[in-house]
């Protein structure tokens, strides 16, 4: 009996355990309400159903998280401009590709273009770091620059219009590879994640990104140059957006500036939160930020499922979020805590009268 | 480095970009300047626009560009709001301040507009609405509105399924509908749902199974039909209040193994260039269009205004309905 308190005790203090917990019960609700919710079948050669939407939808939000994880643990700060910094590198490469008007032919090679296009949002990526590591600007106010001037710069490059890439080939990226069942933004964000926690457990850069975002002055006198580890954990969040860019564009074969990647960094930020990672920096998971990614996703997907009505969506979502966020809070689980500990003692009292 | 120079560096730094934000930001403050000389016989007009989130604003504000150019007597002062109201007030007291002849405001939405429309009437200012519909209790806060009749619209899109369902006989049977949504509470997603269930109830055999927003972008639009092609195995039409959601329908169902067109009959609203496409490679069946050319429409307004003579206040732009058959006739022919 004792044995089965401390494993629960042991799962319950685990970090992953409200995240998961989260997901599940998302997911939960749903196998309720839509049975049909887990069902998934091959269908005109490639996996189909709810569960593998979530998973697709969901790609370029894992992403933009783990880019977002090393911000908010390297700089106890967020990084809000990634959504037009993906709006940034998406125009980039199809203006690459085809200038500024939709066409079906390419003007350079692919890759070349995609290249070009990662390297703009890296560029973006690396001019926040700077204002936050080198000029000492608040992460918020640094990175509002291009949270409002990026969309701008793409709809410069844009010239305003929405540019169309009319060849299969380009969808690839975002949709499926002919003859390959599980759709490519699955694959495109599991080699982001997988190289991302080998770079950070082969070497000891998780370790010092930490170190720096608890205390950036101690991890200097340590003798780590904390002002390098700041440019580089937002010069990725940049790289990330990129990537999130091409997955972004190559989904509708166009570049729309202003609704490319809208608001996503605001989900972004919540997958972080909901993963159990403390906003003001230090300790991070990403394998929390990539569940609660998903667990947004799911979130949408299984609405539309359940048949919510489009004014109310939003409400929905809200009260989900609230309700996610206020379990994970621990000043809620001390007052929760400490309210069951008077009714207990008022109750002791009351037997002891 | 040493400390004061790589603060210079730094200062340097910022200043190119402050130059390179201002020079990409507002070009169209440059250009006033240069026509400061001309500007007696110019009229000038500030327009404030939604932004540019689908191929039928691009027609609308390319309408506005070459209607309003030099040779025809106007100077076009230009602002795009990117989706937010916020920018759009903040574009029109900028109109005011720069003292403009005429505001052409596309709402982005219904409300919220009092405050500053009443300070534009302060000053002077006739405002023309163009496209949406404002909210306001004092009608004379605009001089008069241009654009397309959703309602209309809405209406002319179940007859035109009438009258081709009829054609493939199959008028008799039971026919299930989903309806992907603009942005709910836009003029457009209001007009066009409320059109297409005025007739929709004379068709007892025809069920709408699900109503939904695709927020008028195709990304959107094709998440959403994901979803319904998961929960409706026997999807007969679908509606899609824009043309950009009617693409991502038309991705969604081919991912689905099905054919858009044929399996699935699927009508979009606008009619832009991009649908005629769509349509002669048989994806879509039909686009109802809702003409973005109102430039020369408010251009006439204004020339009214000029000489002093009233104007009407509601005034509706000729719109058509375009199935599959005729599209490759016509795209030619558009200019959008």
């Amino acid at each position: 009996m004792m044995k089965v308190k401390q494993v629960l005790k042991r799962v319950t203090k685990h970090s992953l355990f409200f995240p998961l917990t989260c997901l599940a019960i998302v997911l939960i609700i749903n196998l309720i309400k839509t049975p049909t919710f887990f069902r998934i079948s091959l269908n005109n050669g490639v996996l189909y159903g709810y569960m593998m939407d979530i998973l697709n939808r969901s790609s370029e939000l894992i992403i933009l998280a783990v880019g977002m994880t090393l911000v908010v643990a390297g700089s106890g700060g967020t990084d809000i401009s990634v959504g037009a910094v993906s709006s940034v590198a998406g125009a980039v490469t199809i203006f690459a590709l085809v200038g500024s008007m939709s066409s079906d032919t390419y003007r350079m090679p692919y890759g070349l273009a995609v290249l070009l296009g990662v390297l703009a949002g890296m560029v973006c990526g690396a001019f926040n770091g700077f204002l936050v590591a080198k000029l000492r600007i608040q992460p918020m106010v640094a990175t509002l620059i291009l949270f409002t001037a990026g969309r701008g710069i793409a709809q410069v490059i844009t010239q305003g219009f929405i540019l169309y890439v009319r060849k299969e080939q380009f969808k690839y990226l975002g949709n499926f590879i002919p003859g390959v069942p599980i759709p490519t933004p699955i694959f495109i964000a599991t080699i982001v994640v997988v190289i991302t926690v080998l770079i950070l457990k082969k070497t000891a850069l998780g370790l010092y990104i930490q170190a720096v975002g608890i205390n950036s002055k101690a991890a200097r006198l340590v003798g780590l140059n904390s002002t390098l580890f700041t440019f580089l954990v937002y010069t990725f969040s940049g790289l990330c957006a990129g990537i999130a860019g091409m997955i972004i564009t190559s989904r509708v074969y166009s570049i729309d500036a202003n609704n490319a990647g809208l608001n996503i960094e605001l989900d972004a930020i919540l997958a972080v939160a909901i993963g159990g990672n403390s906003l003001s920096g230090g300790k991070f998971s990403i394998a929390g930020s990539i569940i609660g990614a998903i667990t947004i996703q799911a979130l949408t997907t299984s609405l539309y499922a359940m048949k919510v009505t489009a004014d109310q969506l939003p409400v929905y979502k809200a009260i989900v979020v609230i309700i996610i966020v206020m379990i994970q809070s621990t000043e809620l689980k001390r007052m929760v805590k400490s309210l069951h500990h008077k009714f207990l003692c008022s109750r002791e009292r009351r037997w002891a009268k | 480095m040493t400390k004061l120079s790589k603060k210079f560096f730094a200062l340097l730094l910022v200043g190119i970009m402050v130059f390179a934000l201002a020079g990409c930001g507002n070009p169209a403050k440059e250009t006033t300047k240069e026509t400061d000389e001309g500007k007696e016989e110019l009229i000038v007009v500030g327009y404030a626009q939604v932004g540019a989130e689908s191929d039928w604003r691009t027609a609308n504000t390319v309408s506005f560009q070459s209607t309003f150019v030099e040779e025809n007597g106007y100077k076009l002062i230009f602002d795009d709001a990117q989706q937010k109201q916020e920018n759009q007030i903040k574009a029109i007291r900028n109109f005011i301040q720069q003292e403009v002849d005429y505001i052409v405001l596309a709402p982005v939405v219904e409300t919220g507009w009092e405050t500053v429309l009443g300070e534009a009437k302060e000053a002077g200012i006739p405002v023309i609405l163009s496209d949406r519909m404002i909210d306001v209790s004092d009608d004379s806060l605009y001089v008069a509105w241009v654009g397309g009749n959703f309602v209309k619209e809405g209406n002319d899109a179940v007859e035109w399924l009438d009258g081709y369902l009829k054609e493939l006989g199959r008028e008799n049977e039971t026919i299930n509908i989903v309806t992907l949504q603009g942005t709910i509470g836009s003029s457009a997603q209001v007009g066009r749902t409320q059109g297409v269930e005025e007739k929709l109830s004379e068709h007892p055999n025809w069920v709408m199974l699900d109503k939904q927003t695709g927020e008028f972008t195709q990304s959107k639009g094709q998440e959403v039909m994901e979803s319904f092609l998961k929960s409706y195995d026997d999807i007969d039409v679908v509606i899609a209040e824009n043309d950009n959601m009617a693409f991502g329908a038309i991705d969604a169902i081919k991912a689905a193994g099905k054919v858009p067109g044929k399996d699935i009959i699927i009508i979009g609203f606008d009619a832009v260039k991009a649908a005629f496409e769509a349509m002669i490679a048989g994806d879509l069946n039909c686009s109802v269009e809702c003409n973005p050319l109102h430039g020369p429409r408010v251009a006439e307004i204004i020339q009214k205004l000029e000489k002093g003579e009233k104007v009407e206040k509601i005034q509706y732009v000729d719109e058509g309905v375009f199935p599959a058959d005729t599209a490759a006739d016509i795209i030619d022919s558009r200019l959008y």
